[in-house]
């Protein structure tokens, strides 16, 4: 296939991914902003909320405080941020438009219904009722393109570099996310104990819609190195660092494996992955968490990099 | 009088409409209210959308479409494909004659200036052997009917006609959204043609080619105003849809490059145009194109479909030529009329034309979508005495015709059913193996009462085009 078509499904993957994850970022972030004050943090959500998008300097050239309506304006409505998710859609179907023939009609409904929508429902959401209706919205697209991908896309190619989009896509989101709120997974914070930490904890988890999941996995009360173990290192839980490198390492191998030809993106993928399944957590916390998290996030850069190189140009 | 191709004048109802008749007696303006919003809304849906360009608020708009089907019988059809045939036959005579042994010019029949002048004739193109000797593989002729005998040629459109993508959305709709009244017909059908396209370009590969040649569809990008279609087609041909970057070319081969490395194209259906396809050759500042791909298609490893140059038969001075040309060529008379055209350039016509300016239509010779013309019995004064300023300053420019009462169908608008001007562009696909013209073609119509200009750019819509097998 074209590798300039490779390159927008991959980006358009990776671009419906991203408002999905921003929209549950400004939810985790709502919620967490709702409590009474005597359970806050004392940190500021909202700045929370744009760390963990990787957008705090974009924001402060145009804002001077995050609070709720300039975070919420940043991250879902803002023509001037790049990432905000009204952006990511509009890229998102500005690429689907430029592969129309190899994304289905499913997919493009999806991408293109979302677009004709988006006017109206940003325009609802002013409110934080009707914020919360429309992150349900962007969640739903995103399981719509999603899922009608997975249902009517051909095996081939072109659903590998979609996939593959999306995992690495994903695998940064969870890096991101770990990077910002590592400093509440520290076992100093355990001892503190109480309503906060928990507050804290499940806002993690609820970013990645895993709260759920938690219990059924481990059983018991939310402790911090068990939310870090699920995040980094639990094969199940499909936004995990390791689920996701198993999808990323499974998909370059279908392509190499297609294309005849082993390559830079395979050899990379294949130590990242090696490396979360050799690690236990305890290790990690020890090594320094935020040491972790940094060079796994360096690392995955550098596969978007070398998948790039090999196949999109 | 206008000639309405479902009522005659005393109010029966003409035999191929019979069915359409009865239907619309049944139907209400809510029914097909509702069922023109659902047409609007698959367009929508679907993205079938274009561009106007100087448009800066529409960015992407639907064409209207109107539902009520146009019905050309089976007999009325077979002699309007045989006259079609004549005619891209005819055509592409001429152009491999003119980039060759210009006996038409050496016989006097078309004055030489018309070639050596018309800024769409490609002096690179001279002498060179197309593959297969075909220029024209994709060609819409516009036709306009103005009583129940006579089809007329409008203009040919030979450089890259579009609409086809229309003609396919509307029977999608049709299918869809009225089953009892397409039922109710046979309907010859038409979703054939990326088929009929694919096996037309794939018989035009160059001789050098391998038995499974490789074609894609070159495109401007997705800012072009027929982006759709191009995806479109690309899509329904299951070939690659290509922007310039994605080609380039290494010792006068075309390649692509692909996620597995470069990879041989032999055909390249494109839909940029001549002046942008290679900045080496052509407009050197290009973005569209492809640096060395001229070269490639002079050295005869690939084919490009249409070939270059073939935009000197749209030329509406040559237009009135065409006639001629089918004696000359094909010993034969014309199957299809041509519409009486006084050439501008020749001052007895400039004198008539000058004298009946309010009757007439004035084009300019190279004018395409409807734009720059002068429509004489619906012009105001001023734009009369715009066009006569126009006229002595540059009479080659223009050509005049009559005003042609074209004829109308029934078509919804606002204040319920009514009958509206239509033109049919049929696409006549030529390859080496033969003419191939799926039945029907793309009705357009002038939505705006009284109005006779059709093209989308100026507010016309489309219809669904039956030929029904008698």
């Amino acid at each position: 296939m074209l590798s300039r078509t490779a390159d927008s499904l991959f980006w358009l993957s990776r671009y419906v991914e991203r408002a999905d994850y921003l929209a549950r970022v400004l939810e985790a972030a709502s919620r967490l902003s709702a409590l009474p004050k005597a359970y806050g943090s004392g940190s500021n959500e909202w700045e929370s909320a744009l760390a963990t998008a990787g957008c705090i300097d974009a924001f402060h050239q145009i804002h001077e405080t995050p609070d709720a309506a300039t975070v919420i304006d940043f991250l879902a409505f803002s023509e001037q941020n790049p990432s905000s998710i009204r952006r990511c859609l509009e890229v998102a179907r500005t690429n689907a438009r430029a592969v129309r023939t190899a994304i289905t009609a499913e997919m493009w409904q999806a991408i293109n219904g979302a677009w004709l929508e988006l006017p109206a429902m940003a325009a609802r959401a002013t409110d934080p009722d009707s914020l919360m209706e429309f992150l349900d919205w962007v969640k739903e697209i995103s399981l719509r393109f999603d899922g009608s991908g997975y249902r009517t896309m051909l095996r081939n190619d072109a659903y590998w570099f979609a996939r593959l989009g999306i995992f690495i896509e994903r695998a940064d989101n969870t890096a991101r996310i770990l990077d910002v709120k590592y400093h509440v997974l520290l076992p100093e914070h355990a001892a503190v104990g109480g309503g906060i930490d928990y507050s804290q904890w499940a806002a993690i988890l609820r970013a990645v819609s895993a709260l759920t999941s938690y219990h059924w996995v481990y059983r018991q009360g939310l402790q911090p190195w068990l939310i870090a173990d699920l995040l980094i290192l639990n094969q199940q839980m499909p936004r995990s660092l390791a689920a996701c490198y198993g999808a990323i390492v499974a998909n370059l191998e279908r392509l190499s494996s297609a294309y005849g030809r082993h390559g830079e993106s395979q050899r990379l993928a294949r130590s990242i992955h090696v490396q979360l399944e050799n690690s236990r957590i305890d290790q990690i916390f020890q090594g320094g968490l935020h040491e972790f998290i940094t060079s796994f996030t360096t690392n995955n850069n550098r596969l978007g990099a070398a998948v790039a190189a090999q196949y999109l140009s | 009088m206008v000639y309405d191709e479902m009522r005659a004048a005393d109010g029966t109802v003409r035999m191929p409409y019979a069915e359409v008749a009865r239907w619309l007696q049944g139907v209400t303006s809510a029914q097909l209210e509702r069922r023109r919003a659902e047409a609007e809304l698959f367009y929508r849906r679907g993205g079938i959308t274009f561009a106007v360009y100087g448009d800066a608020q529409g960015e992407e708009r639907i064409i209207p479409y109107d539902i009520i089907p146009r019905i050309l019988s089976g007999a009325e059809w077979a002699r309007l494909k045989a006259g079609l045939e004549q005619r891209i036959r005819t055509l592409n005579l001429y152009l491999a004659d003119i980039y060759g042994p210009r006996e038409i010019l050496k016989a006097g029949i078309v004055p030489s200036d018309l070639v050596w002048q018309n800024p769409a004739f490609r002096p690179e193109m001279a002498g060179l052997a197309v593959p297969h000797g075909i220029y024209i593989h994709i060609a819409g002729i516009d036709i306009v009917r103005t009583d129940g005998d006579d089809f007329y040629v409008l203009e040919d459109n030979a450089r890259t006609p579009s609409g086809v993508s229309y003609m396919l959305g509307g029977r999608e709709i049709s299918i869809r959204l009225m089953p009892e009244l397409y039922a109710a017909h046979r309907v010859a059908p038409v979703e054939n043609y990326p088929n009929e396209l694919l096996a037309t370009l794939r018989s035009s590969a160059p001789r050098n080619a391998t038995n499974d040649p490789t074609a894609v569809l070159l495109t401007p990008g997705q800012f072009n105003s027929a982006y759709y279609e191009h995806s479109f087609l690309a899509d329904k041909m299951g070939i690659e849809l290509v922007e310039g970057s994605d080609l380039f070319v290494r010792d006068g081969i075309v390649f692509m490059r692909t996620t597995e490395g470069p990879k041989r194209v032999d055909i390249v259906y494109r839909r940029v145009d001549d002046a942008f396809i290679d900045p080496l050759v052509f407009e050197p500042e290009s973005m569209l194109g492809v640096p060395g791909l001229f070269a490639a298609y002079a050295a005869g490893n690939v084919t490009l479909a249409n070939a270059v140059g073939t935009g000197a038969v749209d030329d509406k001075v040559v237009y009135s030529y065409v006639p001629d040309m089918v004696r000359f060529y094909l010993g034969e008379e014309p199957l299809l009329k041509n519409v009486p055209t006084w050439r501008c350039r020749d001052p007895k016509d400039l004198a008539y034309v000058l004298d009946h300016l309010s009757e007439l239509v004035v084009k300019e010779v190279h004018g395409s979508g409807g734009y720059g013309m002068l429509v004489g019995p619906h012009a105001t004064g001023a734009d009369i005495a715009l066009f006569r300023e126009r006229l002595k300053a540059d009479p080659t420019n223009y050509v005049a015709q009559p005003t042609l009462s074209l004829s109308t169908c029934p078509a919804f608008v606002e204040n319920g059913i009514a009958p509206r001007h239509v033109d049919l562009r049929p696409f006549v696909l030529t390859g080496a193996d033969g003419i191939r013209i799926v039945p029907g073609g793309l009705t357009r119509v002038a939505l705006r009462a009284g109005s006779l200009v059709v093209n989308s750019s100026q507010g016309g819509g489309t219809k669904d085009t039956w030929v029904v097998v008698d």
